[in-house]
């Protein structure tokens, strides 16, 4: 027995990983706050859209799930040229992407369900301040990606301190180096609606799914209750 | 008035006369007489067949909207999931159904591990199922590839290069296998063709076959006892209860709980925390990039576990098939000459726990990236798995067995039980009046140790006792 429960033991220590310098913070994912949600869609076609597409949602969905009526998702939020009926393609073209970017940046519709929201959250906010790298950022969260800060303006520089681990430098935290135009808690609260956007368009059904949970399963509770009491009946004279 | 009837049973008795349906039913559901002492293990069966039925009607629905073409399939589901009216409510009752499908085969496998029904003169039924097991395997595989995310494609490209390790005729092999020289549009299609038609039909031969012969020679029991051997002076065995009604109604109730069980993961949580629905699979296929870490879906984890085990890759995929061709093998490894784990000695006992805990641990090992320590214990557990099995003629000729009753024995039932748990709950749980500052009386609960001590004393020394 003893030598089981080492065994098991020893399986359990498998899992831990070495942790690196800087750690995933925590997003306030809330589907409900349908506000959040249209400040996330409006900074999204604001932010994002120049060069990331979601095309598996459209616009008219996007105007039903957040409460909105077409007209102002057209006028407030689309870019210029978009109809209610298409989906949230991006302006750049293919071509111009691989000549900028080296690479064609991905559509963001799942992108919240293949990386998670603490992701997203944590590498909006991770963007310091490279010279060795081609936009002149990195990131503490996705090392070496090849992607500007498209909210540098809001958040200002961020500026990287290393430490010594060992023979490796590595990222322990960033500091503010500038100034952008939002505090640091109005930014938190941006990239909170941008990342809360992107986790609805994910999985535009959540809600509903969840809501209709309930009812499933109090029929399902029901059921299971008339099901025990007929096999109950059927079986007293079994002994 | 009176026509009505007449007519209708005449259209009926026209049918009859030319269609042995009531000697069908009578045959199988019923006058095929079924052991009365089945317990919780016995729902496994019917609940495959649930899943069976639920995977057909679902994936027929979504066969009407996916797209098998590599430029298509990823963006098609994506499709079903937003703009197919209840099409996510499909989709997400047919990937939790495959999930769902392993975890109840698993344990109908396990119940014909614990009461012998394996054993003569069962052996076919176990062989059709194995057959069985190895068709749904294949099903599966072939279905994770539709949906055409970066999982999807890395697994197959993985599993299907494994047929590349057989000398002579391997590359031309894995080739053939996929169409083109990686996983390609090519593969996808043929996937889907076999995936919606092909393997189904097997499947559902199987699933005839198996329960033709499971009402041949008669179901097992929890006691291992032939209920045969006694007859009431109508031919009816004793022991034995006609499986409709009696069966069908508490398979009913088996169905309600595992469709709460079903429910729950559909409508709050679909992805199973990345198990049923892994997260790269949300990325679409990229033959350019391969993902750091490549893992099945976690069913097929601890045969993938067993191929990673083996330092060779030839002698990996020997040993990945080995550990399913073992388990065909099962009747005739097994020496005891006692059907169930009740009159069995210790010994099998022992092994069968311990191979229970190797095969999750090897499941687990499996999702987990490669690391030293990872590949030591995932070979202790390999040689475990094969040693349960390889060592079963000489180990179980050792079993020193209890004597086995001629007649089904009773035990408490699941609801003669809870009265028990809740007693066990209430010494781990005690609840407390506490007087509270303003005067007023609270219940409070609050955690026991020395209960909870007892209760795991107890709980060890009944185990150790069961052992023997």
């Amino acid at each position: 027995m003893k030598k089981l429960l080492s065994l098991f033991l020893l399986v359990l220590s498998v899992n831990v990983f070495a942790s690196s310098g800087v750690e995933l913070q925590d997003a306030n994912v809330d589907l409900t706050d349908k506000v959040s949600l249209q400040r996330g869609a409006k900074y999204f076609v604001t932010y994002c859209l120049g060069c990331h597409s979601a095309k598996q949602i459209r616009y008219l969905r996007v105007a039903n799930d957040l409460g909105l009526d077409e007209k102002h998702v057209l006028d407030d939020i689309a870019p210029e040229g978009a109809g209610i009926y298409d989906q949230l393609h991006s302006a750049m073209n293919k071509h111009d992407a691989e000549k900028w970017f080296g690479t064609q940046p991905p559509d963001l519709s799942l992108v919240a369900r293949s990386r998670g929201a603490d992701w997203l959250y944590s590498y909006l906010k991770g963007f310091y301040v490279d010279k060795n790298r081609p936009f002149g950022v990195n990131n503490a969260i996705f090392e070496d990606v090849g992607m500007p800060n498209p909210l540098w303006q809001l958040q200002g520089e961020q500026k990287p301190v290393f430490v010594n681990d060992g023979e490796r430098r590595v990222l322990d935290k960033l500091v503010s180096a500038s100034v952008g135009t939002q505090s640091p808690e109005e930014f938190d609260k941006t990239v909170n609606d941008l990342v809360n956007f992107l986790v609805y368009v994910g999985e535009p059904v959540q809600l509903e799914r969840q809501k209709m949970g309930k009812y499933v399963l109090f029929f399902l509770f029901v059921f299971l209750a008339i099901a025990y009491l007929l096999k109950k009946e059927y079986w007293k004279d079994v002994h | 008035m009176n026509l009505k009837p007449t007519r209708l049973r005449m259209c009926g008795n026209w049918v009859l006369d030319r269609f042995p349906l009531a000697q069908v039913w009578n045959e199988h559901m019923a006058h095929y007489y079924a052991p009365k002492n089945f317990n919780f293990w016995y729902f496994f069966g019917s609940l495959a067949l649930l899943v069976l039925v639920n995977q057909f009607v679902t994936g027929i629905l979504l066969t009407m909207n996916y797209k098998p073409d590599a430029k298509f399939a990823f963006d098609s589901v994506e499709y079903i999931m937003r703009d197919v009216n209840w099409g996510w409510l499909v989709r997400y009752m047919h990937s939790t159904g495959a999930s769902a499908f392993f975890i109840v085969v698993y344990l109908h496998m396990f119940r014909g591990l614990l009461y012998g029904s394996f054993k003569q003169p069962r052996e076919l039924i176990w062989i059709f199922g194995m057959l069985l097991f190895v068709a749904l395997m294949a099903e599966a595989f072939m279905g994770y590839l539709l949906p055409w995310g970066q999982m999807s494609y890395w697994g197959a490209q993985v599993i299907i290069s494994l047929f590349s390790a057989i000398p002579v005729i391997g590359d031309d092999l894995a080739l053939w296998i996929r169409g083109d020289y990686v996983i390609s549009d090519a593969t996808l299609n043929r996937f889907f063709a076999f995936h919606v038609i092909a393997v189904p039909l097997v499947l559902v031969l199987l699933v005839f076959m198996h329960i033709v012969a499971l009402h041949e020679v008669g179901s097992n029991n929890p006691d291992g006892v032939d209920i045969k051997k006694s007859k009431d002076p109508w031919g009816h065995p004793v022991d034995g209860i006609p499986f409709h009604p009696y069966y069908t109604v508490k398979d009913v109730v088996g169905v309600a709980v595992f469709m709460i069980f079903f429910a729950t993961i559909i409508f709050y949580m679909p992805e199973m925390g990345g198990y049923f629905l892994e997260h790269a699979n949300f990325i679409p296929a990229d033959p350019m990039k391969t993902p750091e870490h490549i893992a099945p879906v976690w069913y097929f984890t601890p045969f993938y576990s067993i191929l990673r085990a083996i330092p060779d890759k030839f002698a990996g995929v020997i040993g990945m098939g080995g550990s399913i061709v073992v388990l065909f093998l099962l009747p005739w490894l097994d020496r005891g000459q006692v059907k169930s784990i009740r009159y069995r000695g210790g010994i099998y006992k022992k092994a069968l726990m311990l191979f229970v805990v190797s095969f999750i641990a090897l499941g687990y090992l499996g999702t987990q990236p490669v690391t030293p320590l990872a590949t030591i214990m995932a070979r202790i557990f390999t040689a475990y798995y094969f040693g349960f099995f390889l060592l079963m003629p000489i180990y179980t000729r050792w079993e020193k067995l209890k004597p086995v009753p001629s007649h089904l024995t009773t035990q408490p039932t699941l609801e003669e039980r809870i009265p028990d748990m809740i007693a066990v709950f209430n010494e781990v749980i005690k609840t407390e009046s506490v007087t509270t500052e303003e005067g007023a009386t609270e219940l409070k609960q609050r955690f026991n140790p020395t209960g909870a001590k007892n209760v795991l004393i107890r709980t060890a020394k009944n185990l150790k006792e069961s052992l023997d």
